[in-house]
């Protein structure tokens, strides 16, 4: 048994690119699959609105991010890496990030399109040159991704955290962007478990005046009311603070589907037309909430990836506070 | 032998092969699971989200899950209802229903899901009214307003090597669209259209309109001629069990909407086999190109022509059964029957989208006025309300032989020219089964036969990327073959792109049979016995200009061929 997988598996340590897979069993798939070539790829698309922890991560942990990206490098022989960054991050590390990983087997990728871009499948097909769309899964990349090889993706903070456990220096936390109404907006590494309201009483950001929060993404990331925040973050490890009285609710919701109708690729139908005719009950002047929910729920049951999943579930969130505002305040 | 897994379906056990899909055993079962965007010939693409299913408590789609071990799946509840339900008012959203002008009118997949799913109509108003449609060689034609992006119809034209379908934009902009690239071609094969769940792709069905109109004003004689592979499939669009449809029953049905004579093309095909199997003698005897390559298939010819055009003299010159026919009719039977060809509206009944192309190119000088496919010739029998199990059958006013009729399954050209050429060579008859190599739905089929002092190689295909396959082995080496067969059409002419819809190998190799069910019980069982056949070659055929004419063409190297897009 491989020594590292074996400490990552002990570890605990789930993906942190907001899906929550079990990096040791990830990692131990792509060991386990037979074939004479494999890719690892690190996943620094970071595409979340209002999300920038991988950014914080590689503006002061960089080295050592590479270093548990070259872990993975190191478990098969003939291994190519594939560095993925998005635009902006790309522009500001290619020459740091090339000097590091000078003479290691890697290349480095800037992202082409947008939000669906960090979707692992759609990355890949990036690479190979293809339409920017998800494949069906499974099969998984560690079995079969790029080029059909075995690929194993991680994301940018999860290679950190591998590296701190090869270290012995894991001691459970993770990054946490946050964002919004509050007063100290920022990136914190905290507890893996912490609890939402923990989060924002650590950081000294628990406001006396009403709000809700979104958690685990500006656009995917659900909404929350104040009631339900003894619960951790689920997604990206992000939380947005909404000032209640302030916050244009609908408004946000536009901004939400506006987002999502201009990130989602067309593959499927609950996608490019649910969220069409969502967009179209919101823009209305008396907007049928019922109809609404029924298409978020469809969103959320049937799309094709998690785009549309995480729109649905954004959505369907944020009406429901809606709803209840509006009948609270008449 | 594959894996037996145990599953559970809606409580039920049973035990099957693991690495079939739910979809795959839903359609086995015969249980209630929709769908419209899967199709058994090509990827699974699973974006139309109409077959979802739950399984611990998650919906998942049906056609891209494959079962395993302990699985329980459940196929209906309110959950999985109300999921595919507003999938479906999302699809109806954008699709155009003019359901009088579409084929599949009576048998509408979309109307059927929308009574089962208790879909009065959509709440939602189109978001398409400004897309284009378009028009490929007056073969095939794209409706935008009613196409759902499934992309069925992309797929099935990369299967067939083409790639001339794309799909342009992303999200919302998402659209279909004829290939700009001038390297790229469509060869109108309509394998787009029978893999089209929506009637989005369809043939081009102006020839439709216009016989409508001829039928009331009368004042042409309507001559209709019938394709081989029609019979072995018309049935499909009336639910009658295969093989019960004749020739027969569709003459009447014919003569009921008004035509006044109706014809076999098998006749033409065994005047087509007649000349072809002296063509091939030929080219053996003088050293003449081989191997010879047959050009029964307009697309297929179309393929060399625009792609391949370095094989054009290995095409057999001998003209289609189509074109073959049509002549024999205006310039023989016309005139034997005191008929002026000028009062004639000849009406060919195809198969296939390709033929109306084939029928338009400029050297037939319209010959045939109009060509309908399976699919029209359906609906105009039931906007007319003539069903035709309900009619006597009439014969035909012209022999055929069971030699013609096997040119709709693929390798029956093949097998027919055979049987003839053993006849010229060896002065014999075959024996019943000699050929019986050449059928089946394998993509290649080759053998050896000895005839006579000649051992052929031999070869049929169907599909075209086997066709380019084999192109490219013969590139290699020239001698690999003296015969091949082409159809672009998986199976041939019986599956070909204005065939019934659904279509599947199953249902192919059922229409295969209908055709090889009919040679066995044949009693002219060979173009060289047609007495039609004989007839004609001691008369009109004897003039070797007429010959010429009437069964020889040419081909030339083409280029890309303007296709209109027009805004609707």
């Amino acid at each position: 048994m491989n020594e590292i997988i074996e400490k990552i598996k002990q570890s605990g340590l789930k993906g942190r690119g907001g899906a929550n897979f079990p990096v040791g069993i990830k990692w131990e798939i792509f060991n386990a699959t037979l074939a004479n070539k494999k890719y690892v790829i690190m996943n620094a698309a970071e595409g979340e609105p209002d999300v920038f922890k991988d950014r914080y991560i590689l503006e002061n942990h960089l080295e050592e991010t590479l270093k548990g990206f070259k872990l993975a490098l190191d478990l098969f022989e003939n291994t190519q890496g594939y560095i993925f960054l998005n635009k902006s991050l790309y522009d500001l590390l290619e020459n740091k990030i090339r000097k590091f990983v000078n003479k290691w087997p890697v290349n480095l990728v800037k992202e082409k399109g947008g939000y669906l871009n960090g979707e692992e499948t759609v990355l890949i097909e990036s690479i190979e040159g293809h339409r920017l769309e998800p494949r069906i899964k499974p099969p998984y990349p560690p079995e079969k991704g790029l080029w059909q090889f075995p690929t194993l993706i991680n994301n940018v903070e999860t290679f950190y955290h591998v590296y701190q456990i090869s270290q012995n220096q894991y001691h459970q936390t993770r990054f946490y962007s946050l964002t919004g109404d509050l007063n100290n907006i920022g990136v914190y590494e905290l507890k893996e478990d912490s609890n939402i309201l923990e989060i924002l009483k650590q950081t000294k950001n628990l406001s006396e005046k009403p709000f809700f929060v979104q958690v685990g993404g500006g656009a995917s990331g659900i909404f929350l009311e104040q009631e339900n925040l003894d619960q951790p973050i689920s997604g990206a490890g992000s939380l947005i603070v909404y000032d209640t009285n302030k916050t244009d609710k609908i408004k946000l919701l536009k901004k939400i589907l506006s987002f999502f109708l201009k990130e989602n690729c067309g593959q499927c139908v609950p996608c490019r037309e649910g969220i069409y005719r969502l967009n179209e009950l919101i823009l209305k002047k008396s907007i049928d909430w019922l109809k609404a929910k029924e298409l978020c729920q469809t969103l959320k049951e049937s799309s094709f990836c998690g785009l549309g999943v995480g729109c649905g579930m954004a959505c369907e969130s944020l009406i429901d506070i809606i709803v209840k505002f509006n009948q609270a305040n008449g | 032998m594959d894996n037996l897994v145990k599953i559970k379906i809606d409580g039920k056990d049973f035990e099957l092969a693991s690495n079939l899909s739910i979809l795959d055993v839903s359609k086995n079962l015969n249980l209630d699971i929709p769908y419209l965007c899967d199709h058994p010939d090509l990827d699974v693409r699973a974006n139309c989200r109409m077959c979802m299913v739950e399984i611990k408590g998650k919906l998942v789609p049906a056609c891209s899950t494959k079962i395993s071990e302990g699985m329980e799946i459940i196929t209906q509840s309110e959950r999985i209802h109300k999921t595919r339900k507003s999938n479906l008012e999302l699809i109806m959203a954008n699709h155009q229903q003019d359901c009088f002008h579409c084929p599949y009118f009576g048998s509408c997949q979309l109307k059927n899901l929308m009574k089962t799913y208790g879909l009065n109509a959509s709440a939602f108003s189109s978001r398409k009214k400004n897309r284009e449609d378009f028009s490929m060689g007056k073969s095939v034609v794209f409706k935008s307003q009613k196409c759902m992006e499934c992309r069925a119809c992309v797929s099935a034209c990369e299967k067939q090597g083409i790639n001339f379908l794309e799909i342009d934009g992303n999200g919302l902009e998402i659209k279909i669209i004829p290939s700009l690239n001038k390297n790229k071609d469509c060869v109108y094969c309509g394998q787009c259209v029978s893999h089209c769940p929506v009637g989005a792709m369809l043939p081009d069905m102006s020839d439709l309109e216009e016989i409508e109109k001829l039928l009331k004003e009368k004042k042409y004689i309507l001559i209709a001629q019938i394709a081989p592979a029609i019979r072995a499939s018309l049935g499909e669009e009336f639910k009658i069990p295969y093989g019960q449809l004749t020739v027969g029953h569709i003459s009447t049905g014919l003569k009921a909407l008004g035509f006044q004579y109706v014809f076999d093309v098998s006749t033409g095909a065994d005047l087509t086999t007649m000349e072809e199997a002296q063509e091939l003698i030929e080219r053996i005897e003088h050293n003449g190109k081989l191997p010879l390559l047959t050009s029964c298939c307009p697309a297929w010819v179309k393929y060399v022509e625009f792609y391949r055009p370095e094989f054009i003299n290995n095409l057999t010159t001998v003209r289609s059964p189509q074109m073959i026919m049509s002549n024999v009719i205006k310039s023989y039977w016309a005139k034997e029957n005191k008929i002026k060809s000028a009062n004639i509206k000849l009406v060919s009944i195809m198969p296939c989208t390709a033929k109306k192309y084939e029928a338009n190119r400029p050297e037939f000088k319209k010959l045939v006025d109009y060509v309908l496919t399976t699919r029209e010739l359906a609906l105009l029998l039931k906007r007319h309300q003539v069903m035709p199990e309900k009619l006597k059958e009439s014969s035909l006013d012209a022999l055929f032989s069971s030699s013609g009729v096997i040119y709709g399954a693929s390798g029956g050209v093949m097998e027919s020219a055979l049987r003839t050429a053993y006849y010229l060579i060896t002065g014999k008859e075959p024996q019943e089964i000699a050929f019986e190599k050449m059928r089946g739905l394998e993509g290649c089929r080759q053998a050896k036969y000895k005839i006579g002092k000649y051992t052929l190689n031999v070869a049929a295909v169907s599909g075209l990327k086997n066709a380019e396959n084999l192109l490219q082995k013969i590139k290699a080496d020239s001698k690999l073959y003296d015969y091949v067969e082409i159809m672009a059409c998986p199976g041939g002419c019986l599956s070909g792109g204005g065939q019934p819809v659904p279509v599947n190998d199953e249902i192919r190799k059922k229409r295969a049979n209908v055709l090889y069910q009919l040679d066995k019980k044949s009693e002219i069982k060979y173009a060289h016995d047609n007495p039609f056949v004989k007839e004609i070659y001691k008369t009109f055929l004897k003039d070797e200009k007429n010959r010429k004419t009437v069964c020889h063409t040419q081909y030339a190297k083409k280029k890309k061929e303007g296709h209109i897009i027009k805004k609707i």
